[in-house]
């Protein structure tokens, strides 16, 4: 990576555009779950079935995640060491247990007789929810990275970890608000 | 004298060129050092081109190979296959009464799917538009590499890992993947459905897979690269159109293979986990399963929303190349550069609101069918325009018939035939008669499979030199132009014919179908002219690999007197591209008989009084 040509013209960094790029893809693919769905369930033989609160719980968590890289990242910036690297911290371990919450979800699902093999209308929720989640496991790697780095890496604000870091902190809003938009489309739809 | 402009060029980029500092941060071409990393995974677009362009050679022969063989299952049933038992094994079976040997017909199915499989995405989309993409974009912006060199390497390794795992498939025991390249289910969501549905099914899957990774991780460099580093002066509408159309092509790519890899997803929830997404009542030997409640037809939806795109994916670069190269041998601007570029971003557009024009005939309802047909038909405007604008470019140059403008005419040629037969099955009411015959058939390997060779072979032939600092051999490529072209039309204007008359496409043999066996003499010609053209292929193939070494040897920096930045560079290629400074653009690259003068580089300023651009 270290062979990009910075060009000084450019108004925003090539691997964050990169990066949003990457989003875009990303949520084309959601909207293709999310479309599939739409179909399937006009095609009628459809379950419906309440959302679990652990769901309510962990969206709350990941909105917290959000809020706490955010704080993070502008303590970085202000030089606040102490507060860069808790609130770094506070974020993996709330990222964590958005997974873990998920689970907790998937299992209250099935326990109410939701099974992943059964009505198509459950198999969706578990897939989209499933995939979701994975890219959220790849966001908390990404910050696993910039956690490495915090602590070893002398504390200095250089314009490359400022690019860097906000990748990490670009990817960790968007897979939050792609959750709430899964989130909230799967209350509406049912 | 030739030498004295040569020089006058490099005092222009280098007392006039744009510093971007890069030899300070860059330690030579330390990353480069040692043959594993300078050839083998090396980060340099133009390494990784080459390396798109011989992986996607290597497959092209191998697809083809394999429709030389039910070629001649299908033109000649009653002769023996038994000389092909050494490479195909098991896959001929030979009657021991008579030893007469014949093509298994699961291994019929599997090879069709192979080559349909192989030809669309390792060959005409990473074989085309990887190779040229990663050529022209740096070089023709200007830019010192891709934006992300390092991804653009995994882009190529992804490739090459999916190709493996698809080579590997077809060694297995039950044979590779055999229910067609558009891999509908139930074929491909229940492993015992037939025999490649098992494990060649899965392979073909991963395979695939790999492939959608590296697709993204290319497009995404090829977006970022293209609006983040182009050299000063370069702007939007000063870029060449091959550059427009990687661009267009990289959004379509962008956005429509992650709606595959979906579809994907969903494919191995059904196959590993027992979801029913595309599965309901079905029968298997007699026995209903389990398996209800879902739909095949939402498979075809997610597959057509990028399966429609794709073939503009394949289309949209060789349309780049042909307009560039049409340019530069007719000595004349490209005519309407505006209205090509609008033309690029119009077929683009509408290529996401037309993929069920693959579904008339699935049970879609027919009044969500005329919708699509509108815009179906609709894409026809845009295509015209481009038609004829390309001709009008050709009409009074100073035309020089070398072999890239041959292919390049040839291209249009061919995109016309098989653009007007894409009209007719664009109607539902005619699709009736015409889905999954061979006019579908014929359709679609004139206007994508050949025409997208056909601007691949101008591309290569044009920037032969640029890749290789040598030319390919004229005459031969001449010999295969005509070859080609000749054995193109023989092989899929008859079927045209013998698809009106409604002979399905996909059967093993239409012996025991009395309706179609006066059609036996014109597939025996179909396939005669198809092994014809295999060979002269191999003409083209030896061409490359001899020309490599032995072809005659590229003297000055612009063979081709053309305008745009790849051929400012050094003829021996170098890290970053142009060894000191970058060049700056200070017109459009279509200035060819512009005052008197014959052509003028894109970075030779204007002249005092003389009006830039277009
Ligand atoms: C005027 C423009 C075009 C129109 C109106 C058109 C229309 C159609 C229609 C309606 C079909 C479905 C036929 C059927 O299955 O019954 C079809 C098939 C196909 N077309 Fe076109 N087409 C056009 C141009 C193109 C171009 C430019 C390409 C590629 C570069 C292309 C590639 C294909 C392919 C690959 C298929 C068949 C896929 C399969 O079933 O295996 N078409 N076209
Ligand atoms: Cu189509």
């Amino acid at each position: 990576m270290e062979n990009i040509v910075l060009n000084k013209r450019n108004k925003i960094h090539p691997h964050k555009f990169a990066l949003w790029a990457a989003m875009a893809s990303i949520t084309m693919m959601f909207g293709a779950f999310t479309s599939a769905f739409i179909v399937k369930q006009a095609a009628g033989n459809w379950l419906e079935f309440s959302m679990p609160v652990e769901f309510f719980i962990s969206t709350a968590i990941i909105l917290a995640s959000s809020a706490c890289i955010h704080l993070s990242f502008k303590n970085f910036k202000k030089g606040n060491e102490r507060h860069y690297k808790y609130f770094l911290l506070g974020s993996l371990v709330l990222g964590l247990s958005f997974v873990v919450f998920q689970y907790f979800g998937w299992t209250a699902l099935y326990a109410k007789g939701v099974d992943l093999k059964g009505n198509v209308s459950g198999s969706f929720f578990y897939l989209i929810s499933g995939i979701h989640a994975l890219h959220v496991l790849g966001g908390i790697a990404a910050m696993i990275v910039a956690i490495i780095h915090a602590y070893s890496l002398k504390f200095i604000i250089t314009e490359q970890r400022i690019n860097r870091f906000d990748l990490v902190v670009n990817y960790w809003h968007f897979v939050d608000f792609l959750w709430i938009y899964l989130f909230i489309f799967l209350i509406i739809s049912k | 004298m030739a030498n004295v402009i040569i020089q006058e060029e490099d005092v222009l980029i280098k007392e006039q060129g744009y510093d971007d500092h890069f030899h300070e941060h860059h330690h030579g071409d330390k990353y480069q050092a040692g043959f594993i990393f300078h050839y083998i995974f090396s980060m340099d677009h133009k390494i990784i081109a080459r390396q798109f362009l011989i992986t996607g050679i290597i497959w092209a022969i191998i697809g083809a190979a394999m429709s030389v063989i039910f070629r001649m299952q299908l033109g000649f049933p009653e002769e023996s296959l038994a000389w092909i038992k050494p490479f195909l094994g098991k896959w001929i079976v030979v009657d021991p009464a008579t030893g007469i040997g014949k093509l298994a017909p699961e291994f019929y199915y599997a090879l069709v799917t192979m080559h349909g499989t192989i030809i669309v995405f390792f060959v005409l989309t990473a074989g085309l538009s990887g190779t040229f993409s990663n050529l022209l974009i740096p070089f023709q912006l200007g830019s010192r590499d891709m934006a992300s060199p390092f991804l653009n390497m995994l882009s190529y390794w992804f490739f090459f890992l999916a190709g493996v795992v698809m080579f590997y498939s077809l060694f297995l025991s039950t044979g590779p993947f055999s229910g067609g390249w558009v891999a509908y289910p139930p074929l491909s969501a229940l492993p015992q459905a037939s025999s490649g549905s098992g494990s060649g099914m899965t392979l073909w899957l991963v395979s695939l897979t790999l492939f959608v990774v590296s697709v993204l991780l290319g497009g995404i460099n090829y977006i970022t690269t293209i609006l983040n580093l182009r050299t000063k002066g370069m702007t939007l509408w000063r870029m060449p159109l091959t550059i427009w159309a990687f661009f267009v092509t990289a959004i379509l790519a962008l956005l429509s293979f992650p709606v595959l890899a979906s579809g994907f997803f969903m494919l191995i929830f059904d196959r590993s986990l027992g979801t029913s997404f595309f599965l309901s009542d079905i029968f298997i030997a007699g026995q209903a399963l389990d398996r209800v409640g879902g739909s095949p037809i939402l498979y075809q939806h997610l597959f057509w929303f990028l399966g429609h795109p794709e073939v503009y994916i394949i289309i949209l670069p060789a349309m780049g190349l042909v307009s560039e190269v049409l340019s530069v041998h007719s000595r004349k601007p490209i005519f309407g550069y505006r209205a090509m570029v609008y033309s690029i971003m119009a077929i683009g557009f509408l290529s996401f609101i037309v993929w069920a024009h693959h579904m008339f005939m699935s049970g879609v309802n027919p009044f969500i069918s005329n919708f699509f047909v509108v815009f179906t038909l609709i894409i026809a405007v845009p295509s015209a325009v481009k038609v004829f604008n390309w001709i009008t470019t050709l009409y009074g140059g100073n035309i020089r018939l070398n072999t890239p403008l041959l292919f390049s005419i040839g291209f249009v040629s061919m995109f016309i035939s098989g653009g007007l037969t894409g009209i007719f099955l664009g109607n539902s009411a005619i699709d009736i008669q015409m889905h999954d015959t061979y006019f579908v058939v014929a359709h679609f390997h004139i206007v994508m499979g050949v025409a997208a060779f056909f601007g691949m072979f101008a591309g290569i032939y044009h920037w032969y030199p640029r890749m290789y600092g040598r030319f390919m051999n004229e005459t031969l490529g001449k010999i295969h132009f005509w070859g080609t072209i000749i054995c193109a039309y023989a092989i899929f204007w008859p079927m045209h014919y013998i698809g009106m008359a409604g002979v399905p496409r996909r059967y093993y043999s239409f012996d025991t179908f009395e309706a179609f066996k006066h059609f036996n003499d014109l597939n025996k010609f179909i396939t005669i002219f198809a092994i014809i053209a295999f060979f002269v292929q191999l003409l083209f193939v030896i061409n490359f690999f001899y020309s490599i070494w032995y072809g005659r040897k590229m003297k000055t920096k612009n063979p081709w007197k053309a305008n745009t930045l790849e051929w400012t560079a050094p003829i021996e290629p170098v890290h970053g591209n142009w060894p000191g400074n970058l060049p700056v653009v200070h017109r459009w690259p279509y200035d060819y008989n512009k005052d008197e003068r014959e052509f003028v580089q894109q970075h030779i300023p204007l002249k005092e009084g003389e009006i830039g651009d277009h």
